[in-house]
C-alpha cells in the first residue's frame, strides 16, 4: 500500500503553483495523499491547501524555526514524519532540490530527481545528460524520496477539495543556519516557470539596454514572462532568476520565444518541452532552428520591434 | 583551515550522451572525460580562499574508477595540495559518494567543504547536501558569492534561488555548493601540469573507509527522448504573426 505525503512550497502567504503539480505526479503513483505545510504564519497557505482536489488530509507544522524554508531543520521535520510514508515527494524547484537529499540521507534512502514521468510506484523516468536521454530507473528503498519537473506535470484545480487539517508538532530550531538577506526581483509579469508565454533573450541582444528595449514591449503585448540565456545573464543583461536551461529554470509554456539565443544544449534542456517555439536569429545555421516550429532568419533589432507592432 | 573539494570524472560537456547498443546505461567508452564544470567552479572557490590567507591546505577527493586519478591531477594542477581517490568500479550514487566522503571528512577535519551543485552527467543535484546531512552540518547550496571572516564561527553565502538572491549565515565547519555564477575558473599551466604529478595522490577502497556503496537504483532502460519534430522557416514577421494565430493559435 502506497501512502504519499507531498511537501508544499510557499512563502508563507501563498501557495506556489508547482506544489499544484507535483500533486498531479502524486496522482499518478496513486495512493492517499497528505500534503504538508511546514512554515510560520502560514494560515493563508493552510487554507488553499485543504481546497486541492485529491488531497485526504493536509499536516500544519507552525514554528518559527521553518518561517524561512530552510534545509537543515525542514529536512529533520519530514524525516520526523518520514515512517508514515511510502512516497516524499516536493517540486525539483531550487526550494525543493535545497533539502530533499537532506531528507534522504537522514533516511539512508536513494533519492530520485527531477522526474518527468511516473513509471509505476516505485518506477520513474527522469532526463539525464540535459536532456539528451531518459533514464527510467527502479527504487528498492522503503521510502521513495522524488522530486518532480513541475513543468512535466499538469497542475491539478485549486480548489475542488476539502481536506481536513492535522496539526502536527514542528522542531526545534538547529541554528546551523539563518537567513540574513532576501533579495527577490520585483516583477509584475507571470511567473517564469508557469507562464503561458515566455520571451526569452540571449547574448545577440547585445546589451542590458537592448534586452529591455526590444523584449519589455513584446511581453507586454504577449502578457508573457521574461527568460534568458545563461550568456545573457553572465553578460549582466538580466539577474540570475531569469535564467533557463540545464541548471536553471525549466519551462513548457505554450508558446517560446527565442530571440537572439543561438540553442546551446543546456538551453534547449531548460525549453524544449514548450509546444511551440519561434526562434529569431541572424545565424540560419543555429542549432536553436533545430528545434523551433518557426524560424525567422534575420536582424532582431528590426524583427523584434516589427512583430511587438503586427501583435 | 583544511578545505576539501570533491571532484567529479563526467563525459567532457561538449559531447553529446547516447544511449549504448541495449539501451541499459550511457556509453561512454572511448569518449573524452573532463572534469565536472561545476567542481571546476569549485575547485576555484577553494583556492582563492587559499589565495587570501585563509585556506591552509586544499585537499581534492574523486570516487570511481581508477581513471579517476587524471581528474584529480588536474585538480593538483590548478592548485590544490594533494588528493584522494577512493576507487571502485561500482556504479556509485549520490548517496554512496555521500557517505564515502563523510568517512574521509572525519578523518582529515576539513572547515569547509566546496562541491559542485550538480554533476553534469545525472544532474542529480545531491550529494552535497547528503555529505551535509550525514555530518550534521549546515549547508548553502547554489552559492554566487562567498564571504568569509578569518576566525568567525560562522560565514555568509549568497545563494541564486528562483526569486532571486538568498544571503544565508551558516555555522561552520560547513558543506557549499557552487553555482554558475561563483567565479570563472582558471586554466591549468603546463608548468603547473607538470608539478601536479609530482604531488601526493592516496589510494583507498570503500571497504578501507567501512561503507557499503551498494546501489539503491535499478537502471532499467536508458534512451533518447523523443525528437521534436522540424519546423519551418518563414519569410517575415507577418506570416509568422499569421502561423502563431491561425495555423496554432498560441495567440
Amino acid at each position: 500500500m502506497t501512502q504519499i505525503l507531498v511537501i508544499a512550497e510557499h512563502d508563507n502567504l501563498h501557495l506556489k503553483a508547482a506544489t499544484r503539480h507535483v500533486l498531479s505526479a502524486a496522482q499518478a503513483v496513486g495512493g492517499p495523499i497528505h500534503v504538508l505545510i511546514a512554515g510560520f504564519g502560514c494560515q493563508p497557505v493552510v487554507a488553499s491547501a485543504s481546497q486541492l482536489p485529491g488531497v485526504g488530509q493536509v499536516l500544519h507544522c507552525e514554528e518559527a524555526s521553518l518561517a524561512q524554508g530552510g534545509a537543515e531543520n525542514l529536512a529533520q521535520l519530514v524525516a520526523s514524519l518520514a515512517a508514515e510514508y511510502t512516497h516524499i515527494l516536493a517540486p525539483a524547484t531550487a526550494f525543493g532540490k535545497n533539502w530533499t537529499p537532506r531528507l534522504a540521507a537522514l533516511l539512508d534512502v536513494a533519492q530520485i530527481s527531477d522526474i518527468i514521468r511516473v513509471d509505476g510506484p516505485d518506477t520513474f523516468t527522469r532526463p539525464i545528460y540535459a536532456g539528451s536521454l531518459w533514464a527510467t530507473l527502479r527504487s528498492s528503498d522503503p521510502i521513495k524520496v522524488v522530486t518532480v519537473r513541475p513543468s512535466a506535470f499538469e497542475a491539478v484545480p485549486e480548489t475542488g477539495g476539502a481536506a481536513p487539517v492535522l496539526q502536527r508538532p514542528g522542531v526545534s530550531d538547529s541554528k546551523l543556519s539563518h537567513r540574513t538577506q532576501l533579495t527577490l526581483t520585483q516583477s509584475a509579469r507571470p511567473e517564469l516557470e508557469a507562464a503561458r508565454v515566455v520571451v526569452s533573450g540571449g547574448r545577440g541582444l547585445g546589451s542590458a539596454e537592448n534586452y529591455q528595449a526590444l523584449l519589455e514591449p513584446l511581453a507586454d503585448k504577449l502578457n508573457a514572462a521574461l527568460g534568458a540565456s545563461r550568456a545573457a545573464v553572465d553578460s549582466g543583461y538580466v539577474p540570475n532568476d531569469y535564467q533557463v536551461g540545464q541548471t536553471g529554470k525549466i519551462v513548457a509554456p505554450d508558446l517560446y520565444l527565442a530571440i537572439g539565443i543561438s540553442g546551446a544544449i543546456q538551453h534547449l534542456a531548460g525549453m524544449k518541452s514548450s509546444r511551440v517555439i519561434v526562434a529569431i536569429n541572424k545565424d540560419p545555421d543555429a542549432p536553436i532552428f533545430g528545434v523551433a516550429d518557426y524560424g525567422l532568419v534575420g536582424d532582431l533589432h528590426t524583427l523584434v520591434p516589427a512583430l511587438t507592432a503586427a501583435l | 583551515m583544511k578545505v576539501l573539494v570533491p571532484v567529479k570524472r563526467v563525459l567532457d560537456y561538449n559531447i553529446k550522451a547516447r544511449a549504448n547498443a541495449d539501451g541499459s546505461a550511457v556509453e561512454l567508452s572511448g569518449l573524452k572525460m573532463s572534469m565536472n564544470p561545476f567542481d571546476e567552479i569549485a575547485v576555484e572557490a577553494a583556492l582563492r580562499l587559499k589565495e587570501a590567507g585563509h585556506a591552509a591546505e586544499i585537499i581534492a577527493v574523486s570516487c570511481g574508477v581508477s581513471a579517476c586519478q587524471e581528474t584529480l591531477r588536474t585538480a593538483m594542477a590548478l592548485g590544490a595540495d594533494r588528493s584522494i581517490l577512493v576507487q571502485t568500479d561500482v556504479e556509485l550514487e549520490p548517496l554512496a559518494v555521500a557517505k564515502l566522503l563523510r568517512e574521509l571528512i572525519l578523518r582529515e577535519q576539513p572547515g569547509l567543504v566546496i562541491c559542485g551543485k550538480q554533476a553534469i552527467d545525472d544532474d542529480s543535484n545531491q550529494t552535497g547536501q547528503m555529505l551535509a546531512a550525514l555530518l550534521g552540518w549546515a549547508q548553502a547550496t547554489f552559492a554566487s558569492r562567498l564571504e568569509f571572516t578569518p576566525g568567525a564561527a560562522r560565514m555568509e553565502v549568497t545563494r541564486e534561488i528562483d526569486g532571486g538572491l538568498e544571503t544565508l549565515s551558516i555555522a561552520l565547519p560547513a558543506v557549499i555548493t557552487t553555482d554558475l555564477r561563483l567565479n570563472e575558473p582558471r586554466y591549468a599551466t603546463l608548468p603547473n601540469i607538470m608539478k601536479a604529478k609530482k604531488k601526493p595522490l592516496e589510494t583507498l577502497t570503500p571497504q578501507d573507509l567501512g561503507v557499503d556503496v551498494t546501489p539503491r537504483l535499478q537502471w532499467l532502460r536508458v534512451a533518447e527522448p523523443p525528437p521534436r519534430k522540424g519546423g519551418v522557416l518563414v519569410s517575415d514577421v507577418a506570416q509568422l504573426v499569421d502561423k502563431l494565430r491561425n495555423e496554432v493559435k498560441v495567440i
